[in-house]
């Protein structure tokens, strides 16, 4: 039962994470039609700054809150200096582009900093689990899934409530018509650059709390389950990121846990079939976007 | 009000405007007419930013060709795009919100929204339905609204009768007249000519990207052309 539970929890609080970073690339992706390869090492900059942060004995919650900012200042001024030039380019010169960031951002990390992982010590309230009765539970997926949810809470009260987030919803249907309402272009992209930057740094955040550690390149892997993610779920559809990103991180927990020992190595093997069956089933992905068109 | 000289619009390697002068007198109905792909959304796109033209656009004695939609808009004109295009997956609500939201806040824009549903009495009934799922003629009323959200002093609607029932037809032309009375300019494109004539004053029509012929209302409904060209008999 304890098992059980714990491997639900698992699958559940990846699956967020998954959810949060599919979200980041989906936000952008709906406005100006980039998929960017670019948001794994905005990851690495919130781990960065978080690392800093514990380094020079910060306290935790205002380390995180700088390491969420600098991921989302470092969106912004990766749209502002790569990719606003490369608007009116189409969309595999902007594909192109944000690997060269990706790739750029990366060398600075190892020349600049370390191409080794720097630890970075929990908190020992992280550490432990936690006690519900009988059930012993993880903290760290616990935090993560409670952090999953009042992050997308908080997301989905932004796009519905105010007029900027109005302005997203309208800018993934029809870009031209919102800029004759004489909404500002720019803002909405900047904004949308910073939300997806903000998302990043929290999942970053979730992925370091796991793994103790941060390093040069380990944003790679979770830009590449978030790219999947996104596509299960419908690129550019934001239910469907995050759906696409509980069914990816759930896929992967439980064939972790309930394939027989030797089959494990071919785990991801399973996970890929389980999302092409998806594909061949709704090549749309799950919950499509309404408007899948420009760059 | 609207002087529009040498106006030219590319696609790549497609001229689908060529030399286009026009004026639209404060307080008019101007039409522009023409059949598919003759250049008059290009026309309507260049004045709003939305194509790049070559030529000049001077606007209450100020140029705006080569602005971007966004300043354009806050100058005083409007469009009313082709097709409609309501913000689909957005409420009714929400489309009107967004239409005024960049002009004023608070206080004014609930009172502008308040107008546009005194003036069309279907978006109150409709307010909190998501725009897609609205009829034809419903859409239609919301993109005026929302255009006029912006409180134009200009506003040109791109094709607005296309694809309604003859009743809801006679709505739109009705509301165009009683927005010029209100002192809305407007600057009407058209396929259906025999009504846009009715309701001239003045009006230009388009042929493959050149203008062909222009005039009062009631000259252009008298031409052969017009005649042979648009008009049964």
């Amino acid at each position: 039962m304890d098992i059980l539970l714990q491997q639900v929890l698992n699958a559940v609080s990846l699956g967020g994470i998954y959810a949060l970073l599919a979200l980041g690339l989906a936000v952008v992706f709906s406005i100006i039609g980039l998929i960017n390869f670019a948001h794994g090492e905005l990851m690495t900059v919130a781990g960065y700054a978080l690392f800093l942060g514990v380094l020079f004995a910060v306290p935790l919650p205002v380390a995180v809150a700088l390491a969420i900012g600098a991921a989302a200042m470092a969106a912004v001024l990766t749209e502002r200096l790569a990719f606003r030039p490369m608007r009116k380019a189409d969309a595999t010169s902007l594909l192109l582009t944000s690997f060269a960031v990706s790739a750029i951002l990366r060398v600075i990390f190892q020349n600049g900093i370390s191409a080794r992982p720097k630890p970075i010590p929990l908190p020992p309230a992280l550490s432990g689990s936690v006690d519900l009765g009988p059930v012993h539970l993880g903290a760290v997926p616990l935090a993560s899934i409670i952090v999953t949810m009042v992050s997308l809470t908080a997301l989905t009260l932004f796009l519905k409530r105010t007029t900027m987030g109005r302005a997203m919803r309208a800018a993934a249907e029809d870009f031209q018509v919102l800029r004759l309402m004489g909404i500002r272009a720019n803002r909405v992209i900047a904004v949308a650059f910073a939300l997806s930057g903000a998302l990043a740094g929290i999942s970053a955040i979730l992925w370091v709390a796991q793994r103790g550690s941060v390093d040069p390149l380990m944003g790679f892997i979770p830009v590449l389950k978030a790219f999947v993610a996104a596509v299960i779920g419908g690129l550019g559809s934001l239910p469907g990121a995050v759906a696409g990103g509980f069914v990816l991180g759930i896929t992967e927990v439980l064939f972790q846990a309930f394939l027989p020992e030797a089959a494990l190595p071919f785990r991801d093997a399973f996970v890929l079939s389980v999302v092409i069956a998806i594909l061949i089933w709704r090549p749309e992905g799950l919950i499509p976007a309404k408007s899948a068109r420009r760059s | 009000m609207l002087t529009v000289s040498e106006l030219s619009v590319r696609y790549g390697q497609v001229e689908a405007l060529r030399g286009l002068g026009l004026t639209v007198a404060k307080g008019s109905v101007t039409v522009l007419l023409g059949s598919n792909g003759a250049g008059k959304s290009s026309t309507l796109n260049a004045i709003t930013g939305l194509a790049q033209p070559r030529g000049r656009i001077t606007f209450e004695g100020t140029r705006i060709d080569g602005l971007a939609p966004e300043d354009i808009v806050s100058k005083g004109i409007a469009l009313c795009p082709e097709g409609r295009r309501v913000f689909p997956s957005l409420s009714v609500a929400e489309n009107l919100h967004l239409g005024g939201a960049a002009h004023a806040r608070g206080e004014v824009l609930a009172t502008r929204i308040e107008a546009e549903l005194v003036r069309f009495p279907i978006l109150r009934e409709r307010y909190n339905q998501k725009a897609g799922l609205l009829s034809g003629g419903e859409q239609q009323m919301l993109a005026i609204a929302r255009a006029l959200m912006t409180a134009p002093r200009l506003l040109l609607l791109d094709e607005p009768s296309l694809g309604l029932a003859p009743k809801v037809v006679d709505q739109v032309f009705d509301l165009i007249l009683s927005l010029r009375d209100q002192g809305i300019t407007i600057l009407l494109v058209e396929q259906n000519a025999e009504r846009a004539l009715e309701i001239a004053d003045q009006g230009y029509v388009l042929q493959s990207g050149v203008l062909v012929l222009s005039g009062t209302g009631a000259e252009l409904a008298a031409s052969d052309l017009i005649r042979q060209a648009y008009l049964a008999g």
